[in-house]
């Protein structure tokens, strides 16, 4: 535990993402209860938890699709408010990737991915889909540029909105169980593009019950259930050795 | 049996073609016409209604039928149809009263409307940059081509009529109720309690009383809002009435749309930086529209044929033309002749939009 709690108070200073706090409610129900989370720059952390444990929400409030009712989230020097110019430059600087793709269907793979910096960040056209091209390679799928995203399997598609998001040149990445909705054959194919995105350097976020994958990568794992931060430590530390009975049942289900 | 079960497919097994019974013109015939004794009995019957029905049509219409005079005394000893009275009053269908030294105006009008729908309805048109100037231009040029000024003769809205008429109301109609549905259907949509209760007012306003009713509104009522020295044209009045009549139609349509998008296409498109106004145009509404394909051409067909309410605020269009043609004597007990060609008229311009719709929902299907 000193560990953790060193390691985020060396990241305190510089960090990246912020969340004081953070209280939010669906109505009377009350989702995220005091959660405090530090991420530095570069660093990858891994949530998971039983469903319905807030997860996703914590990681949706953080580009603002949920909005919070108590605390502070400051990404990157922004404060989130009701400020729509913060909202807007927050999500200009954090990519999501969603569980059932959220491709946009009536365009093709590369107006996918040129739609956002053509319009928001106003790239020309050309260097728009040069770049887009470049990361439709790094995801492995070029060839791809012209079909349209249901004319592809799971594992494509999620593999271009992972680079949809990458063509915005965001400083954060937020996965949102980006396997789950894969057959079992695709979901190696998504995470080898995870894993080179993470060697690359980026910030990342990703709330997964890859177990592997979180050893593999994450510098950090969350441990949440009923709306709370109930562990967090290194991946060895986490699986090793966990603390909580909460999180040893979870880890019983689940390996 | 247990010989072979455990064998290894080691080839491929090549692709077969299907069975000769199954495809090609002898399948069609056997699954559709033929498949069972009762279908063959069906078949029969249905070759036998054809029969009956179909060679004294044709003979009707056009073997034994008259077609050159001056009124229907040409058709005395007629078996077929007369169709005397189109050579005699093809102009009044299609114009009204427009004056006749005039008509080029008309002619050339709907000849230009060619040039200016082609880039709307069709995506891959040569020089179509350059055409979409002139489909945002054609409704002035039009309007100025039929009521005139600037050195053209000035032609008052009360000579309009004809089948003239019926498109002059049906396009405009069409082209505004879709642009004033769409944002209706997103403002019942709205976040803004304002925006919200106005339009779901507009909405339940327009969709619940007659359309009749509002035409006499419009005829009688309607100046009563406006200030006096202003004084709207009647068929402007009747465009109005029949826009907000089928945008409150429209909205409805396209609020099915919106409700066909998933959630997850909102939170991409914020999810990326997208503003309300740009995710709404470029994400949410081509898509929303696409499903509302079928139910956007039913108001358009609904509003085109609904055009022919004018008849009662006293506006000659094609219908009135003909009706009024029935009840004169020299034209006497040519309804069924007079009805058909209108008939006609209205379903050849409403199948070519259905069957145009048909087109666009295949090409804009991208999951193939």
């Amino acid at each position: 535990m000193t560990d953790t709690s060193a390691m985020t108070d060396t990241s305190e200073a510089d960090a990246i993402i912020k969340i004081r706090g953070l209280n939010k409610w669906f109505g009377v129900l009350h989702v995220l209860r005091d959660i405090d989370l530090s991420v530095a720059p570069r660093e990858k952390i891994v949530i998971c938890g039983p469903s319905g444990s807030g997860k996703s929400t914590l990681i949706r409030c953080i580009n603002r699709l949920e909005h919070h009712q108590q605390g502070s989230i400051v990404v990157d020097g922004t404060e989130l408010s009701n400020d729509l110019k913060n909202i807007d430059s927050v999500r200009r600087e954090v990519g999501m990737v969603f569980q059932s793709f959220n491709l946009f269907p009536h365009l093709t793979v590369l107006e996918n991915c040129t739609l956002a910096p053509i319009w928001v960040r106003k790239i020309p056209k050309e260097e728009a889909e040069r770049t887009a091209m470049e990361y439709l390679t790094k995801v492995k799928i070029p060839e791809q540029a012209n079909k349209y995203p249901g004319q592809m399997s799971g594992g494509q598609q999620q593999r271009v909105a992972i680079a949809r998001s990458l063509c915005m040149r965001p400083n954060i990445m937020l996965f949102d169980e980006p396997t789950s909705a894969l057959d079992p054959e695709m979901i190696k194919e998504v995470l080898d593009v995870m894993v080179d995105l993470a060697e690359s350097g980026m910030t990342m976020l990703v709330v997964t019950h890859e177990m592997g994958f979180a050893q593999q990568v994450a510098d950090r794992v969350i441990f949440m259930d009923a709306g709370q931060i109930v562990e967090e430590n290194t991946p060895k530390e986490f699986f090793e050795n966990p603390k909580s009975d909460r999180t040893k049942l979870f880890l019983s289900q689940i390996l | 049996m247990t010989e072979g079960f455990h064998r290894p497919q080691t080839e491929m097994i090549p692709n077969r073609a299907a069975p000769a019974s199954s495809v090609g013109i002898v399948g069609w015939v056997r699954t559709n016409l033929l498949s069972s004794w009762v279908n063959v009995g069906l078949t029969l019957i249905g070759f036998y209604l054809i029969w009956l029905i179909v060679p004294p049509l044709l003979m009707w219409a056009f073997f034994d039928a008259t077609y050159i005079g001056t009124d229907r005394f040409a058709c005395e000893d007629r078996v077929g149809a007369c169709w005397v009275f189109l050579d005699q009053r093809f102009a009044q269908f299609l114009y009204g009263f427009y004056p006749s030294e005039q008509t080029w105006r008309v002619n050339i009008a709907l000849i230009m409307l060619i040039p200016a729908l082609a880039p709307l309805l069709f995506d891959k048109m040569p020089g179509g940059k350059y055409l979409r100037w002139f489909s945002l231009a054609y409704p002035f040029i039009a309007t100025f081509l039929l009521i005139g000024g600037f050195g053209l003769e000035e032609i008052p809205t009360n000579k309009f009529g004809g089948f003239m008429l019926n498109i002059t109301v049906g396009l405009a109609g069409i082209f505004l109720s879709l642009p004033v549905g769409i944002l209706l259907a997103l403002g019942r949509r709205s976040q803004l309690p304002f925006v919200r209760i106005f339009c779901i007012g507009f909405i339940e306003v327009f969709r619940g009383v007659p359309l009749i009713t509002m035409m006499f509104t419009a005829a009688m009522l309607l100046p009563l809002f406006l200030p006096p020295q202003m004084s709207l044209d009647l068929v402007v009045r009747v465009i109005v009435v029949v826009t907000a009549f089928a945008s409150a139609y429209m909205a409805e349509v396209i609020r099915g749309g919106l409700a066909a998008i998933d959630r997850g296409q909102y939170e991409a498109a914020q999810a990326l930086g997208l503003s309300y106004w740009k995710s709404m145009l470029l994400i949410i509404l081509p898509q929303a529209l696409k499903y509302s394909i079928p139910g956007i051409v039913n108001t358009f067909i609904a509003l085109f044929k609904d055009t022919t309410l004018v008849i009662v605020i006293g506006l000659f269009d094609i219908l009135n033309i003909g009706r009024s043609m029935v009840a004169n004597p020299d034209w006497l007990g040519l309804g069924i002749e007079t009805y058909a060609i209108i008939a006609l008229s209205f379903f050849t311009v409403c199948f070519s939009i259905s069957r145009y719709s048909l087109s666009l929902e295949r090409r804009l299907d991208t999951s193939r």
